[in-house]
């Protein structure tokens, strides 16, 4: 055994020596293959069309460096750190705001973004980007709540619903600081961006109540999609992307934005300013805006896009689901999120109170 | 072997990647960032004094505590049988039970929600049995068990090694002189094995009072660890400098208890010696 | 009898108790829609995409090539640390301890942010961008500790004059130390190096943070699909890797068990 293990191991050392000094030469051989730019994409995993990245290498002759992030907060913490250097992100609206603030992202020339013209109106200049000179929408969606139409059988059209005593353990609530607290004051009628501290508190008193009565099942994160598929609780609060993924898999379910209002998210393309290629991270940007690539991009990933042709080219039963295309009125009461800045700090505090009770 | 110089790679290693990084943290624990520029302070450790931290803090201890025991108690069986003479080809099946690690972490923890949900496979396997369900996602247990689950072959590997060193003879000896197994065990095998015990509750201990994957997934977004509560402060609150003192305090707590612990292991004169 | 019959059934149940998951995870490798839970019927759909799939192929190549270079790198600098720290007066080998510890207690975020902070202000200095290399020292950081607590419990017990034995029987300290020492803490050696490859193959946070563009290990892979749902063309990359491990055990041990046979029949 110990025998074997030894060669077993020389075998290894030598294999990993011949792949490592075939990657280098690989590497030097891409890099001196002359004038060649590498652009350098930070997106989130399986957040793209199949072949768009091919397609666009091709059409451009770019080359491109794709990495994945899992969550905003995450890619932040790296980028702040300097180590990096990335051209193009796509991150979430707030996390917009505050790269803005920072200085993390560069203005726009939309002049070598033509098909910006395509975007959507009601895109356009939204709280993060006020006046639209850092990011071109890629995504949107809503914050609603997912329900099995077997287990409930109230109207749900409020938020209220979640903080029924008739559905003991049978709500999941979001584990996220700002889409938990941020529905709850929806539901109270205040602004899901507020820094007062009476409504803070009030929304804060609202979550723990909820706890108390043992509504909650738990707090759950991306394993909702696969809980509610298999029937584990009566309601949940999710995105409407996976909400169409989830209607798909389990016809029981439905999905609605309560009249309270809710949260109306953005994922948007922004050039970092640690690029070196501006120009060729705004044809990306432009390319990603094609009619054909903007539609590949949504119907592989199942969200909504905010791509006016692309849209009229989805199937008239995604274009009629509330989870995937809401008209304007069902999301009249939506707020997309703004950065809290400091009040951050406040959030947090009673996400932690909320914790321990 | 009196070389101490063969250390000294090591050493420098050490220094460069371990003390140099402890340093910036240690930086951070002790300042604070606000519009007067950098200053030295010691609120962040005051802020941590508040008893809701403590809390968290003692049940992550708590925790990780109980499931350093269970997989004490579960792992040192399965190293002694390894290493009994019963087995011939233990080697081999020692590899076998820490090939499930290789698995993807996430993966592996998604695939305990599939088996431990209200309508996942135990359940309907219960079901069809007529046989009461289990609802233990989202409580202690689940938790443990996850952290059972992904430090048990850490226990098992270190007592196996040293268990198969314990010669036969002595236990064959200690037998003939009129010890039953129980004695022996205590007597002979027990007091053996413990350095290859210590590391392992080495291993398991520390990195399960910091995990925090597991409570998040098997305990609910909510079920908060000191492991959470840190992660928390450097991602989603950029409070690098708070989040540097929670883990300062709780390397140093984690050493004083690793030096109580040793200090056990010198009194019963640790190593091979029995004379 | 009964008492193997005994042994042997613990041992099932414990592996039971470890290989339940994986087995849900290969089942389900083969499942027609993307859920982990709701079966939907059989299909090789996931494992015809997999070796499509460039990013993914990459990551595992990253990942096998990390894990490996990091474990060996880290087994020989924690072999030798061990054997000089067994050495040590009480003082020094505290404190190296202690040190030594560090990245074993320390959660991995802290450990990640560190030594990217680290390598983002040296690379400043002496030109290295965060990339493989960076990702490389970062794994093999927090793999020696593991390697020394293997190796250090088979150091003592050891028996502490065998090495002079030898030496006074005429051999070379090298050639002492090695048909003395490292046999005896073989065993050490090979669990310190399971126990390192298996920390590294699995590592997110740490490999994250210290990794640069371009290069991405399988958790990072993995981590990132999780807001729109890991797709089972995962779980077939992980049946696989199971599969061929697996194989691999079996091939060993066929081969060892033929060795075995012919040198008993040579003794016979």
């Amino acid at each position: 055994m110990k025998k074997h293990f030894i060669k077993l191991l020389a075998s290894a050392v030598i294999l990993s020596t011949t792949i490592l000094a075939g990657c280098g030469a690989s590497d030097s051989a891409g890099g001196n293959s002359g004038e060649k730019v590498t652009l350098k994409v930070y997106n989130w995993g399986d957040y793209i069309g199949e072949d768009v990245i091919e397609k666009f290498q091709k059409k451009y002759n770019i080359d491109v460096v794709y990495d994945t992030f899992s969550d905003n907060e995450v890619m932040h913490t790296k980028l702040s750190a300097g180590g990096s250097d990335y051209d193009v992100a796509i991150p979430s609206d707030y996390m917009i705001k505050r790269m803005i603030d920072e200085g993390m992202v560069n203005k726009l020339d939309f002049n070598n973004i033509p098909n910006y013209k395509y975007i959507d109106e009601k895109f356009k200049n939204l709280a993060f980007d006020p006046n639209n000179e850092y990011s071109v929408p890629y995504m949107w969606g809503t914050v609603g709540i997912i329900y099995n139409k077997t287990m409930v059988s109230d109207p749900v059209d409020s938020w209220n619903i979640l903080w029924n005593e008739k559905y003991k353990k049978q709500v999941f609530m979001l584990d996220s600081q700002r889409d938990s607290i941020g529905i709850t004051l929806k539901k109270l009628g205040y602004s899901l961006n507020t820094k007062n501290q009476d409504e803070l508190e009030k929304a804060k008193q609202e979550l723990i109540r909820q706890k108390e009565l043992g509504i909650v099942q738990s707090y759950v994160g991306d394993e909702v999609k696969d809980k509610m598929i298999m029937g584990e609780a009566a309601f949940a609060v999710v995105w409407s992307g996976d909400a169409v993924f989830m209607k798909r898999e389990n016809p029981d379910l439905e999905y609605v934005i309560p009249k309270e209002g809710s949260n109306l998210w953005v994922d948007s393309m922004v050039v970092l300013s640690t690029t070196k290629h501006q120009k060729e991270a705004e044809m990306f940007i432009n390319f990603m805006c094609e009619t054909d690539i903007a539609f590949a991009n949504a119907d592989y990933i199942g969200y909504s896009t905010p791509h006016t042709e692309a849209k009229k080219m989805m199937s008239p039963d995604l274009l009629g689901d509330i989870a995937a295309y809401p008209s304007d009125e069902q999301i009249a009461n939506c707020e997309v999120f703004e950065d809290l800045a400091g009040s951050i700090k406040d959030y947090d505090r009673i996400w932690t109170e909320v914790s321990v009770n | 072997m009196n070389k101490k110089w063969v250390a000294y790679p090591y050493l420098v290693w050490m220094i460069i990647f371990i003390v140099i990084p402890s340093f910036l943290i240690l930086f951070y624990a002790f300042t604070v960032r606000d519009e007067q520029g950098i200053r030295f302070t010691l609120d962040n450790f005051y802020k941590f004094c508040e008893p809701i931290y403590l809390s968290v803090l003692l049940k992550s201890l708590g925790l990780a505590l109980f499931s350093t025991f269970v997989c004490l108690i579960l792992g040192y069986p399965v190293a002694m049988i390894l290493a009994s003479k019963h087995f011939s080809k233990s080697a081999t099946l020692s590899i076998l039970f820490i090939i499930p690690m290789w698995m993807n972490f996430l993966l592996r923890t998604y695939s305990w929600l599939t088996l431990l949900e209200k309508n996942g496979i135990i359940n309907s396997i219960l079901s069809f049995f007529h046989l009461p369900k289990i609802d233990i996602l989202y409580t202690d247990t689940a938790v443990v068990l996850g952290m059972v689950y992904n430090f048990l072959p850490f226990m098992i590997l270190p007592i196996y090694t040293v268990l198969m060193k314990i010669d036969s003879k002595l236990v064959e000896a200690a037998q003939d002189l009129g010890g039953n197994s129980f004695t022996v065990f205590r007597r002979i095998t027990l007091p053996l094995s413990i350095p290859g015990v210590m590391s392992g509750i080495t291993m398991v201990f520390m990195p399960a009072v910091t995990t925090f994957v597991i409570s998040k997934l098997l305990g609910g977004g909510q079920y908060t660890l000191i492991g959470n509560f840190i992660e928390r402060q450097f991602i989603q609150l950029s409070d690098w400098n708070f989040g540097s003192a929670i883990s300062m305090v709780m390397m140093i707590l984690i050493l004083i208890s690793i030096g109580i612990m040793s200090k056990f292991d010198e009194d019963k004169g640790g190593g091979a010696a029995l004379w | 009898m009964v008492k193997k019959i005994i042994m042997k059934s613990y041992l099932g149940l414990i592996l039971l108790f470890l290989y339940l998951p994986i087995v849900v995870l290969i089942v389900f490798s083969f499942n027609k829609s993307k859920s982990r839970g709701n079966w939907s019927g059989f299909t090789l759909k996931w494992y015809k995409e997999l070796f499509e799939n460039s990013q993914i192929m990459d990551s595992l190549y990253t990942t096998l090539l990390l894990a490996i270079l990091s474990s060996i790198i880290a087994v020989i600098i924690g072999t030798f640390a061990a054997i000089g720290i067994h050495n040590m007066k009480k003082f020094r080998k505290t404190m190296v301890m202690n040190l030594t510890y560090l990245p074993v207690l320390n959660p991995d975020i802290v450990t990640g942010v560190s030594l990217m902070i680290m390598f983002v202000f040296i690379g400043s200095i002496i030109g290295l961008k965060l990339g493989f290399i960076t990702m490389l020292l970062a794994h093999i950081t927090f793999n020696i500790p593991y390697v020394i607590l293997s190796v250090l419990p088979r150091l003592r017990q050891m028996n502490k004059h065998m090495y002079e034995a030898a030496l006074d029987l005429g051999a070379t300290s090298v050639y002492a130390f090695r048909k003395v020492i490292i046999p005896e803490i073989m065993p050490g050696i090979i669990s310190g190096f399971l126990m390192a490859f298996t920390l590294s193959i699995d590592d997110f946070v740490i490999s994250y943070f210290t990794s640069g563009s371009g290069v991405s290990n399988l958790s990072i892979t993995i981590y990132s699909m999780a807001r729109t749902g890991v797709k089972p063309t995962i779980n077939a990359l992980s049946t696989i890797m199971f599969v061929s491990v697996l194989l691999l055990l079996i091939l060993i041990n066929i081969r060892s068990a033929r060795e075995e046979k012919r040198r008993k029949q040579y003794d016979a």
